[in-house]
């Protein structure tokens, strides 16, 4: 019987942790995404600093309330990334929360984030489902989704002449509602999908799942992943020849990933994207000073995550208050107009409509340095990009 | 005698508890104490290594995850039928593994428990890497909202009271002692005529069952199920867990699943504390660094500790007293 | 031409990727078969070593500016060293009691190990260039095969079949097969049994080391690499036969290959494969399929 009172003597002392701190004079925002796995590089620790530069220019405090950051990994596991945004809620008084990649992780923190009637910004995932069928309230999708991607680069694609295509897909969320929206427009537009191939995340090795789609003898090999997935199935699909035979499709591109991969290889590649660096005047402003602190020019994401804290931080600044229901409703009536877009909007259904741009990679000889990696071929209207409210099932905006 | 004191002051303590520290911690502590005591019962009690624990314990909280959310079924239901499948799981598994003995028996249970993770990453109603998520916590009995973290609380403490309690009957009650029989010396137990493979099986099942009770009760307390819990990677933490505790001892696997569970959640924190204490920056990237301290604990306990903290402190204890 | 509905260049280009795999299958099980073989002991941390001769070949490339031919030598012997320490120091000990503490101490080790390198690279993967001769592909006609998987092939059957000709077919072999069974009388002949161990134990690591050498360039260098892979392996190892060299190598390029073909039909299916083969085995042939029940 000793032995049980040691036991239970020492798990009582165990798991007694700190104090809950209850914030109530803070604007607290937490980030929670992928600091160290295939999507670090592209949100990641930059996308952290980025939100730290929304916080310094907005003075370190509104109306006299401090704000603070807090950031954590969650290692593309979500659950992980639910148990964190859970106790952060619940323990340490996150205002609102910051969703960064993975669509998976995304997913899990929206629906705490509902439960616990708290805002969340989903910025680096891709899944459309976040404002379509699990629309919530709480929640506002920033900087891209999957039907964009779709609409933009899988249309281009198929109109250039790629009709048959074969996918290899991210087997989760993210992959899975890519590969769903791009075959949807790739068929609208007289296509036909042959076939796909699922492949886990951070796959080490993908030679077996290119070769299958070798054998399906497609136009088109539609890449329905990114960041570190996308340039090692680049890279595989190079070693083993694909090029010479299929046309690549990366249906989510970041400059970070062509930088990666050199222009050699990505030259002539189709990509749709949000915001460029090169873009015009404000953006390469703000770029300048976050090449200054990161030394690498800025992805999409991480000029979101600057843009949507501002935002944010304007909108509380507004009401005078962090309450969830009404910064959601200050949101969605207040337009975007900033160095990220010029006529930003967030709809109803939480969605963040703005214009989206395709691009296409420049040859070597069309580049004038590093980091100048992208020509404009055409503007693709918000309306146009996103899902459209004939097309959506969200309950809250019918 | 001492016994019943012992017990008042850890129900004190336990009923206090969620005042202080996040109730949501404390019932993850909780359920991963009873999936730790249901494995010792196995490699503690029966001699039986299994390797593939996670199966139960992440099978039962699919099933589970998938009753409640899914199936709309009420909390009682969502439990009863993680623990069955668990123990179903269970049958199956030791049936085909009973029949080797020692690391083949332990090779064999890990292989079904990766046919089991394959299942739950294929299966289209566990969302494979996003996992199973919005597990509702419904009402118990349809009258008490377990909504509310305090009440589910008590309610997990409860029924994981119960699930302790039963593992220390078992122990004590005369299927424990053929049990530990076949563990010290299985040819003699056979020549006894006791039917070895059954008591095995059976010690199996319920070993299943009661970690499928952990699982399902997680499932709930958390609100999802990811692949985390059925990766052979849990197995071996749960593994850890009895060890560091004290394998064979009753109360050391809640002691192991406490530790381990506060060092993967608290070790950030814990960091942060010390290097603001001593004005040491690296103790902040204490937090990064929970396999390594993990790691150094496992091949601390191996080398050093083998009888696990409560083991070596109650040989110490009765080492004074001779 | 189609076999089953199967294109014949997509069935003989998966069978050969698979054969690649089953290389790096058939040195890593025949490392932890020499080191369970001849030492009774559950190597564990096997994953995790492969993982760590990757790496050595990552950073002396990278950092210390040799080349690949360097590391192919020098990275087996680091990991070589670092196993002998391991064995000296912590492993040793434990000979005498259960197989339990050896697996849980490798276990331990693996853990300690992933961390070690996790906190240093995080997780995202770190590629190692195809060293220049053997760069460029050849051109089969039914897929284009990279030449440095045609090396890989090649260069772990060359060892796999010298450390099976070594131990089964010399006197060193022989000698090293009769002092664990019996390390007494061996010791009477003269032989310095302890650290004739500590040498197989160093030289079945350096197998795994030379594993991750070779693995590098074609597979994401992270320090999780070992972890996906050592479940695998010993599954590998278990259907071989758990003593048995000569299975051990057999079994990982069969499972390679099998794995190959589970690809053409059932893509998903190829993960699992080895497992339900496991099953069936141990339920058929208790000690394996050329294992001797000890």
């Amino acid at each position: 019987m000793k032995r049980t009172a040691i036991a239970i003597a020492a798990a009582a002392a165990l798991s007694m942790p700190a104090q809950a701190q209850v914030s109530g004079d803070t604007v607290k925002i937490g980030m929670i995404t992928d600091l160290s796995g295939v999507y670090a590089d592209i949100d990641g620790n930059g996308g952290a600093e980025a939100v730290r530069m929304a916080i310094a220019d907005m003075g370190g405090a509104i109306n006299g309330k401090k704000i603070q950051f807090i950031v954590a990994d969650h290692q593309n596991k979500p659950d992980i990334a639910a148990s964190r945004a859970r106790e952060w809620f619940d323990q340490q008084g996150v205002d609102m929360l910051i969703g960064g990649t993975n669509s998976g992780a995304s997913l899990a923190m929206a629906k705490v984030a509902r439960e616990k009637k708290k805002v969340f910004i989903a910025i680096g995932s891709g899944t459309a489902q976040l404002t379509n069928e699990q629309c919530s309230p709480y929640t506002v999708h920033y900087a891209y989704d999957t039907v964009a991607l779709a609409r933009g680069t899988g249309a281009t694609m198929v109109k250039q002449g790629g009709k048959s295509w074969y996918f290899l897909t991210a087997d989760y969320a993210f992959g899975q509602s890519l590969e769903k929206d791009t075959t949807d427009v790739v068929k609208a537009n007289g296509g036909t999908v042959l076939g796909s191939v699922r492949h886990p995340l951070s796959a080490s090795d993908f030679s077996s799942f290119l070769l299958q789609a070798q054998g399906s003898k497609a136009q088109v090999l539609g890449l329905a992943n990114a960041g570190g997935d996308f340039i090692n199935a680049v890279k595989a699909a190079n070693e083993f020849g694909l090029t010479k035979k299929m046309k690549v499709a990366g249906l989510l591109v970041f400059i970070n990933d062509i930088h990666t991969l050199g222009l050699n290889t990505t030259q002539g590649l189709y990509l749709t994207d949000g915001w460029y660096w090169d873009q015009n005047d404000a953006s390469r402003a703000w770029a300048k000073r976050y090449f200054a602190k990161m030394k690498k020019q800025p992805s999409l994401l991480q000029a979101a995550d600057y843009s949507a804290t501002t935002n944010y931080l304007n909108a509380v600044k507004a009401l005078g208050t962090d309450d969830a229901d009404k910064v959601m409703a200050q949101l969605k009536k207040t337009k975007i107009n900033d160095m990220f877009t010029k006529n930003g909007e967030i709809r109803p259904d939480g969605r963040m409509v703005y214009d989206m741009v395709l691009m296409q990679v420049k040859t070597p000889k069309e580049s004038k340095g590093p980091w100048d990696y992208y020509k404009v071929v055409a503007t693709i209207p918000g309306a146009q990009a996103y899902t459209t409210k004939a097309e959506t099932k969200c309950p809250l905006w019918k | 005698m001492r016994k019943p004191i012992v017990i008042a002051v850890a129900l004190v303590l336990a009923l206090a508890a969620p005042f202080v520290g996040y109730p949501v911690f404390l019932m993850k502590l909780l359920c991963f104490g009873l999936f730790a005591c249901a494995f010792n019962l196995l490699i503690g009690y029966a001699g039986l290594l299994c390797f593939g624990h996670a199966a139960f314990f992440g099978g039962a909280g699919y099933v589970a995850g998938y009753a409640l959310a899914t199936l709309g079924l009420p909390f009682e239901a969502g439990i009863l039928l993680g623990v069955l499948a668990a123990a179903l799981l269970g049958l199956v598994m030791g049936a085909v593994a009973i029949r080797r003995q020692g690391i083949y028996f332990a090779m064999i249970t890990l292989a079904l428990a990766q046919m089991v993770y394959f299942a739950a990453l294929r299966a289209p109603f566990t969302h494979g890497e996003d996992g199973l998520q919005g597990i509702p916590r419904g009402r118990l009995f349809g009258l008490l909202d377990l909504g509310n973290d305090l009440s589910l609380y008590y309610v997990v403490l409860a029924i994981t009271a119960a699930g302790f309690a039963l593992i220390v009957r078992t122990v004590h009650s005369p299927f424990g002692q053929v049990l530990r029989a076949i563990k010290e010396n299985e040819p003699r137990a056979i020549s006894l005529g006791y039917e070895v493979d059954r008591y095995k099986l059976l010690a199996f099942v319920l070993s299943a069952a009661l970690a499928g009770l952990a699982g399902a009760l997680k499932a709930v307390v958390l609100g999802f199920e990811t692949l985390t819990d059925v990766h052979w990677t849990m197995s071996g933490l749960v593994i850890l867990m009895t060890l560091v505790g004290g394998m064979g001892t009753l109360a050391g696997p809640i002691l192991g699943a406490f530790l381990v569970v506060a060092l993967e959640n608290k070790l950030g924190d814990l960091g942060n504390f010390l290097a603001e204490a001593t004005h040491v920056e690296w103790f902040a990237s204490l937090g990064e660094s929970v396999g390594i301290v993990t790691g150094l604990i496992f091949v601390a306990c191996v080398m050093l500790f083998r009888r696990g903290i409560v083991g070596e402190l109650a040989a110490a204890y009765s080492r004074r007293r001779t | 031409m189609d076999l089953f509905g199967v294109p014949l260049p997509a069935l003989m280009s998966q069978l050969l990727l698979g054969l690649v795999n089953g290389s790096f299958y058939a040195m890593l099980s025949l490392g932890l078969a020499v080191i369970f073989g001849l030492l009774n002991v559950i190597n564990f941390s096997h994953g995790a070593l492969y993982m760590m001769g990757a790496f050595a070949a990552f950073i002396g490339v990278t950092g210390f500016g040799l080349n690949y031919w360097m590391m192919l030598v020098l990275a087996p012997l680091a990991v070589g060293m670092f196993g002998i320490l391991v064995e000296r120091a912590m492993l040793r000990r434990l000979y005498k009691l259960d197989h339990l503490y050896g697996l849980l101490l490798t276990f331990g080790i693996t853990l300690l190990l992933e961390g070690l390198f996790r906190s240093f690279y995080g997780v995202s993967g770190q590629t190692l260039d195809v060293p220049e001769q053997l760069s460029g592909a050849t051109d089969l006609g039914f897929m284009i095969l990279p030449n440095y998987r045609a090396w890989v092939v090649a260069a772990s059957l060359t060892v796999c079949l010298a450390t099976w000709f070594t131990i089964e077919k010399t006197r060193l072999g022989a000698t090293l097969r009769a002092g664990t069974e019996n390390a007494r009388l061996v010791e009477a002949f003269g032989v310095n049994v302890p650290r004739m161990v500590t040498l197989t134990y160093g030289f079945g690591v350096a197998l795994a080391g030379l594993a991750g050498v070779l693995a590098a360039p074609v597979i994401n260098v992270t320090p999780l690499m070992g972890s996906n892979l050592i479940i695998v392996v010993f599954a590998v190892v278990v259907i071989g036969g758990m003593g048995s060299i000569l299975g051990a190598i057999v079994t990982g390029l069969a499972l390679g290959v099998i794995e190959g073909l589970t690809r053409v039909w059932y893509p998903e299916a190829s993960e699992v494969v080895v497992f339900v083969v496991m099953v069936a085995v141990l339920l058929l042939r208790p000690a394996g399929l050329f294992g001797k029940e000890r």
